[in-house]
């Protein structure tokens, strides 16, 4: 569940990893940029238009997946592309220095409280196979489900997803070939936008509530994710995604017996990022990382 | 049809190719020869637009491509295979192909990805591998193929011969042989210089970023400063 959020925000990390070699740290804060933009479009479009609270939600979707499309595009512009021939590490302070930017512009328009996402799905707990799970959670793993097989046509079966893979190779090469790299960069941003406002919207319907902060965590966790499953790796993400997921579900279960009450659930966190130390020690290629040698 | 004029290119400011004076015309065979460091790959580097020059001017076809970038060369019939067997390692032979033609919209790309196949039997049998499962000289066979799939009128080819055996080489000029026997011309970059020269028309010689000797491809391989410098004798 909240494994397949973790893993919609780890492919933007890894498909702009595996093209420029750039870590996006704003990324996160595009996926909160999601969750907002979508709470004021129905607080907006709800009483305006009456609309059903399915319907209502799919609008407000389409909106925010603009949005962050816009900003992730905008991102790439004045950001990150007059960086592109600059050292990795200016790039990276200026992904840390853009995800500061976006968070207190977002302060700024949506202030500093919590705001409540409406339940707009019928919520009852149902019992499927032996598990209680409710009608939002189901909507968020078919939709996760649907958005990664909608990702990997694109990427392996269409003439814009074989440049891509080109680019991510050879950018110089793939010029040879014709391929505009400035375009194959636009659209990455734009793909992994889209993904994180799906994952935006997800998480401030899965908890009701966000926050102009909320992006921050998320991003290094679905970060976390990317590494995990190998960064700049597709299958790699929604796998480390999801196994995250599971390794702080089970983390955070259990914490208490295994430390006998001394620690509780709130130390949840603390696995994603033992996970990342883990990761990076023994593995730092991730779990379906290519040999770094390929990578030359 | 390739008309370079004054052409200078530099490496963080450390010149590496100055005052170059070049043509190729429609259908010609050219080759450039020249020690290491000469300036010879340079040079196609900055043709095909993965350089900006520092001055001179490029004209293909009577239109100056001098500031255009690489990618929008490609469909003004400008083509480089790149040195080193540039293939795209983790793509399948046939997809590689598939972005040799990256451009195209044309009915015409099942005929010549047949052609392709026909002129390089083992890459159609290998079209399903991951083309750096390839050998060096399949990986050369397949750069190749992959520039004919844009149709060019003009082929850039980078050190073809590097690193082969001599039968592969071999294999490898009797097609460039006939791909320039198709009316595609040919600009040809080679340290194996005799081979080179015997396949072209003319000849240029590069010393230093500069054109040191130029003129018919026979007379260059029976000048004795060529034949000292360039051929081991």
């Amino acid at each position: 569940m909240l494994g397949s959020i973790y893993a919609l925000v780890a492919l933007g990390y890894t498909m702009v990893y595996g093209i420029l070699g750039l870590i996006n740290f704003a990324h996160g804060e595009v996926v909160m940029v999601g969750a907002l933009v979508a709470i004021t479009a129905i607080g907006v479009l709800g009483p305006a238009t009456g609309l059903p609270g399915p319907l209502l939600l799919l609008v407000a979707l389409g909106v925010s997946v603009l949005a962050c499309m816009l900003l992730g595009a905008l991102l790439e512009r004045v950001a990150y592309r007059p960086l592109r021939e600059a050292p990795r590490l200016t790039a990276l302070i200026t992904a840390i220095g853009m995800s500061i930017v976006i968070q207190n512009l977002a302060m700024l328009a949506w202030g500093r409280q919590y705001l409540s996402f409406p339940a707009l799905l019928p919520n009852e707990p149902m019992i499927l196979l032996g598990a209680t799970v409710t009608g939002t959670q189901l909507i968020i793993v078919a939709l996760t489900a649907l958005a990664m097989v909608v990702l990997m046509g694109l990427v392996n079966r269409t003439r814009l997803g074989r440049a891509m893979r080109a680019t991510a190779q050879s950018p110089a090469l793939a010029s040879l070939m014709g391929v505009n790299v400035d375009r194959i960069v636009v659209v990455t941003f734009l793909v992994g936008s889209a993904l994180a406002a799906l994952a935006g919207v997800m998480v401030a319907g899965y908890y009701g509530q966000a926050h102009y902060h909320m992006g921050f965590m998320l991003g290094l966790k679905a970060f976390t994710a990317a590494v995990l499953g190998g960064i700049g790796n597709i299958p790699g993400a929604m796998v480390g995604g999801l196994a995250l997921g599971v390794i702080e579900s089970l983390g955070a279960g259990y914490i208490g017996a295994l430390t006998g009450g001394f620690l509780g659930s709130h130390y949840q966190d603390v696995f994603a990022f033992a996970v990342l130390v883990l990761v990076l020690v023994f593995r730092p290629s991730g779990l379906l990382g290519e040999r770094v040698a390929d990578r030359a | 049809m390739l008309e370079v004029r004054g052409l200078a290119l530099a490496y963080d400011g450390i010149a590496a190719v100055r005052e170059l004076d070049l043509d190729v015309a429609a259908g010609e065979r050219v080759a450039v020869i020249g020690a290491n460091g000469a300036g010879k790959s340079t040079t196609l580097k900055g043709l095909a637009g993965l350089m900006h020059p520092r001055a001179g001017s490029i004209r293909l076809n009577g239109e100056d491509i001098t500031r255009q970038p690489a990618h929008e060369r490609v469909c003004r019939g400008l083509s480089l295979v790149p040195e080193g067997r540039g293939v795209f390692a983790r793509l399948t032979v046939a997809e590689n192909l598939d972005m040799g033609a990256y451009l195209r919209v044309d009915p015409g790309i099942e005929g010549d990805l047949d052609r392709c196949y026909s002129m390089f039997p083992r890459l159609h049998e290998r079209r399903r591998q991951l083309a750096g499962t390839l050998s060096g000289g399949e990986q050369q066979m397949l750069a190749i193929a992959r520039a004919l799939m844009s149709r060019p009128s003009l082929l850039l080819l980078d050190e073809p011969s590097m690193g082969l055996a001599p039968q592969v080489t071999t294999r490898i000029f009797e097609a460039i042989a006939d791909i320039s026997a198709g009316g595609v011309a040919i600009l040809l970059v080679e340290q194996n210089a005799r081979a080179a020269l015997e396949l072209s028309s003319r000849g240029y010689v590069l010393e230093g970023g500069r054109v040191a000797l130029a003129g018919d491809a026979r007379d260059l391989l029976a000048s004795s400063a060529v034949r000292r410098a360039y051929l081991g004798e």
